[in-house]
């Protein structure tokens, strides 16, 4: 994110340079505070609205509030309790492997069409239209489709040609129920993807594949060598937020095993969900949300500096 | 999922494709050195994503006794009353006004603010305080919402906005974020020289924004209201914890509420699935050109 944010504060040709700011000031000092009056509502709310449930949330991490009723503050002691929580431990484990997962799919499976989308075929704009349908849909919804899918035809289908392993529902098998939300996932997130790696794509000049033809790079060396690192910001963009929000799991796993079976596929947010406003433990779940922002923005640190030094640009 | 195993032979394929610079492509004519082996390819992986919508229609025009087998066989009779049972079972012209009332107002009140405040950011961005403020809604995108969820409940109970009003606010605001970050970016691609000439007629800021900048901004408001638009249709997490009152669900929290009035009705439950889906599906098929291009200069910084 970082290095977009400093791309979109760079000024860009006409906005005053950086080096002359007393030509700038001279430039608004007339209505200095008409643009006061532009952001500060915009400030205050958000900080109402956004700000102040982040730390009242932090405040009560350290209470023993039950949602109602007296709290007295506790200390750390929900902290404490996290890390000795099975259940809350399992589903840190499960959300991780699932928000790995998905993210390397989507983004293989996506640049993989969005690569396909920008070559020579015929139907160009059509395809791109089907491809993009998921992303306008709810994965709720579709999330009750797959179910009954993966509940009744899937297991018809296997039957009937003879793969008996494969005839039961998977979302009812504890150890492989998370296949089926990744699979749902996949093909929603995959559809927003494309049209990201397709925008990137059509970013890189022609020219550069012309010289490197004549070169004599193979197509697969022109994809490492050429393609890749120039849509490397889009993949870093990519990786970065489909990961953050595969973490936030929530609408299809309560569509296709809400959570179950047992709680094989509780994600963080539901256990945040259901502890929170069902189980009388608000203060708790704060801690455990707490931490799943710590987490949350470490990860995407580690990320966004792993994965950006493989960058290019023209 | 059929382009992962030949996911590398597919890559390899496509950029000998991409090899060939655009400009040539278009005085061929687009039909010189079509790839048919590579669209026949994209066909099919189209079907991941048509297969189950046309399993979702199929199913939703059955009667109950057709289902049993794979359920992709077509209906051999029709029995449209599913959709009839489907609209009185779940108030489906209440929940699609409540919706669709909240989806335009989130809309509208994004466009009208957020613009604003991102127009007021970039012009000052030399300013520490506005530096500032940039760097803090920027912030944002990185709390997870699962550490608002449960106070902002409170909140919005608190201050009686827990209504499709109150809805219509946490749209905008938690937009915010993501919003400014691309208005600013293309703010900064407009000439001052513009709203120069604009203030040198009398203009007041306001008038510059609104006659000058916010018009020029249509590219992008387009793409945010795309986003906005998709994004206000079909959440679930936010109406599921913030509406109090039942009469006030959205249409995707009407399929959850009445996932135990379905029971074992997949035909009425389906065409009700259908229902919800079909209005932002139609309307993307009315203007998909627009909805995809609109999403892509989004991300084309």
């Amino acid at each position: 994110m970082t290095t977009t944010a400093d791309r979109a504060t760079t000024p860009v040709g006409t906005t005053p340079p950086p080096t002359t700011p007393p030509r700038a000031k001279s430039r608004f000092s007339r209505t200095p505070r008409t643009f006061y009056w532009m952001v500060v509502p915009a400030l205050v709310i958000f900080f109402g609205l956004h700000t102040v449930p982040v730390i009242s949330g932090m405040f009560f991490s350290l209470t023993n509030y039950a949602g109602y009723g007296t709290w007295d503050l506790v200390g750390l002691s929900n902290y404490v309790n996290l890390f000795q929580d099975s259940r809350v431990l399992s589903s840190y484990a499960f959300t991780f492997g699932f928000a790995i997962v998905s993210t390397i799919l989507v983004n293989v499976i996506a640049l993989a069409i969005a690569l396909g989308l920008n070559a020579r075929i015929k139907f160009k704009t059509a395809f791109r239209g089907v491809f993009f349908i998921p992303y306008i849909l709810a994965i709720l919804i579709i999330g009750y489709v797959f179910n009954y899918l993966f509940a009744n035809s899937f297991p018809a289908i296997f039957t009937s040609l003879g793969f008996d392993g494969l005839s039961g529902n998977i979302l009812a098998d504890p150890n492989f129920a998370w296949i089926g939300i990744v699979i749902v996932t996949v093909w929603q997130a995959a559809a927003f993807n494309v049209i990201l790696y397709l925008a990137g794509l059509q970013t890189i000049p022609g020219e550069l594949y012309e010289a490197a033809g004549i070169d004599g790079a193979s197509s697969w060396r022109q994809f490492r060598s050429i393609t890749f690192p120039l849509i490397g910001a889009y993949f870093t963009i990519n990786m970065v937020l489909s990961f953050k929000s595969f973490l936030q799991v929530f609408d299809q796993i309560v569509a296709l095993t809400n959570g179950g079976p047992g709680t094989s596929t509780e994600s963080i947010a539901m256990v945040i969900y259901r502890g929170g406003f069902q189980g009388g433990e608000y203060g708790y779940q704060m801690a455990n949300a707490v931490v799943y922002l710590i987490v949350i923005i470490l990860v995407s640190f580690i990320q966004l500096r792993f994965l950006q030094r493989r960058e290019a640009s023209i | 999922m059929s382009t992962l195993t030949n996911n590398e032979a597919f890559v390899a394929d496509t950029a000998v494709d991409a090899a060939r610079p655009r400009r040539r492509r278009r005085l061929d004519g687009g039909n010189g050195g079509i790839n048919w082996w590579l669209t026949a390819l994209i066909a099919v992986c189209s079907l991941t994503v048509l297969i189950p919508l046309y399993f979702t229609v199929v199913t939703a025009l059955k009667t109950p006794d057709q289902l049993g087998g794979t359920g992709f066989e077509l209906p051999t009779s029709i029995r449209w009353e599913n959709f009839a049972d489907a609209y009185q079972l779940t108030n489906f012209p209440r929940a699609l006004l409540n919706t669709a009332l909240i989806t335009v107002g989130a809309v509208v009140l994004t466009l009208a603010t957020n613009s604003l405040v991102a127009y007021a950011i970039a012009r000052n961005m030399h300013k520490k305080f506005f530096k500032g403020l940039y760097f803090y809604f920027l912030a944002a995108i990185f709390v997870p919402f699962p550490i608002i969820m449960l106070p902002v409940v409170k909140e919005t109970a608190l201050l009686g906005i827990d209504t499709p009003v109150g809805l219509i606010l946490l749209y905008t605001v938690y937009g915010l974020s993501f919003n400014i970050f691309i208005f600013v970016a293309y703010i900064n691609s407009i000439p001052i020289e513009l709203e120069e000439a604009a203030r040198m007629d009398g203009a007041s800021t306001w008038g510059v924004f609104r006659k000058v900048i916010f018009p020029l901004l249509a590219p992008m408001n387009a793409t945010v209201g795309i986003l906005t638009c998709v994004w206000a249709w079909n959440d679930f997490l936010l109406p599921l914890v913030v509406l109090s009152d039942p009469s006030a669900q959205t249409l995707p929290l009407a399929q959850f509420i009445f996932q135990g009035q379905f029971n074992t009705n997949y035909t009425v439950a389906f065409a009700s699935y259908l229902m919800a889906l079909a209005p932002l599906l139609v309307v993307y098929m009315i203007a998909q050109k627009w909805v995809v291009s609109g999403v892509m200069r989004g991300s084309v910084k």
